[in-house]
């Protein structure tokens, strides 16, 4: 449990802006992106403002995840730049306002979230955010370099959300959505916190370059862009897409891999020699926005 | 009326406002929800 208490020196009233700083907007796109996508590729299609409200609640889950987050690691990010200016750690809102926010966020997604779709997709919600919360923030986070591998799966709970909420089903291809986004999550952070390394170790968390330095981490790095790339041509090898997405996650995939390979080869220990590291991690975004827009498109288009 | 009071009353009539609208918006989708779903005879 954190200890610093971090208190609104003026009783000012925090910001509406402040608020949704709370929310992490920024890495909300690809949790909505990815949850429409696994609501568009479902057999079922709902009335639009259904369609609409499974979304917003699948963003106004995230946007609880992250206030949680934020109100649980004040602490933690009162100490690392990159976090250092956010609401709490800047002292611009209290600790308290923070924790009602987040948790009333997140009631009224997953309660919205029943009565607009199904409750089957209410329960994922309300998994995915207790998850994240509960199992990545205060228990494996601040405890192993495995945080990021296990913790990945509450970013990879979306498009099954998604899907669920437009059949009140799971199948086969949410689940593999899900492997996907589960297994590029390990990629996809290490590459980060290779070159902001310093800060997590100022932190004190122990994310994998932390603790098994950057040479085992480059390592794990690409290895597990092999399963990743495994599970991305998936869908079409088992016959549940077409094969423009085959093709396409094929090419993709083969990309990720080289820059994969290109980190493991990399060498260096300073961040302003980590072009390799930035590449991945900037390639590895887009890398999941095209395979789940190619999904789509595969879907739709009269190919 | 100090400087103080004041931003703190700014900060609070912006408040009202965004929820205000934020409270607007939610009765617009209830009543879009409830046409859809009553439409769906789920």
């Amino acid at each position: 449990m954190p200890t610093l208490e971090l208190t609104n020196p003026a009783a000012l009233p925090a910001d509406w802006r402040d608020f949704l700083a709370l929310t992490k907007p920024r890495v909300m796109y690809l949790v909505v992106f990815t949850g429409l996508c696994g609501l568009l590729v479902a057999p079922v299609q709902l009335p639009p403002v259904l369609s609409f409200t499974a979304i917003l609640c699948i963003a106004l889950g995230a946007g609880a995840c992250g206030a949680l987050n934020q109100w649980y690691e004040a602490d933690l990010d009162a100490k690392m730049r990159r976090t250092a200016k956010r609401p709490l750690p800047d002292g611009r809102m209290d600790r308290q306002s923070a924790l009602h926010f987040g948790v009333g966020l997140g009631v009224f997604s997953v309660l919205l979230m029943g009565l607009a779709t199904n409750w089957f997709a209410a329960l994922l919600l309300l998994a995915s955010i207790l998850f994240y919360v509960l199992v990545y923030t205060v228990w494996l986070k601040p405890r192993t370099a495995q945080n990021i591998v296990i913790g990945g799966a509450a970013g990879a709970f979306p498009p099954l959300i998604g899907w669920v909420a437009a059949t009140g089903h799971i199948a086969a291809l949410p689940l593999l959505l899900f492997a996907i986004i589960f297994l590029w999550t390990p990629p996809h952070f290490w590459a980060l916190s290779l070159f902001v390394r310093s800060d997590y170790a100022a932190a004190g968390i122990p994310m994998m370059p932390v603790v098994a330095g950057f040479e085992s981490t480059r390592r794990q790095v690409f290895l597990y862009a092999l399963p990743m790339a495994a599970a991305a041509v998936a869908p079409w090898l088992l016959g549940l897409t077409e094969v423009i997405y085959g093709a396409s996650a094929g090419v993709l995939s083969f990309v990720f891999l080289v820059l994969a390979a290109r980190v493991a080869a990399n060498r260096a220990t300073e961040p302003s020699a980590m072009d390799a590291e930035k590449h991945l991690f900037a390639y590895s975004v887009f890398y999941l926005f095209a395979l789940f827009a190619v999904l789509v498109a595969d879907r739709f288009l009269p190919w | 009326m100090r400087v103080e009071d004041e931003v703190i009353r700014k900060r609070q009539r912006d408040r009202a406002r965004v929820m205000a609208l934020l409270l607007g918006a939610f009765v617009v989708l209830l009543f879009f929800i409830t046409i859809a779903k009553t439409g769906m005879n789920w």
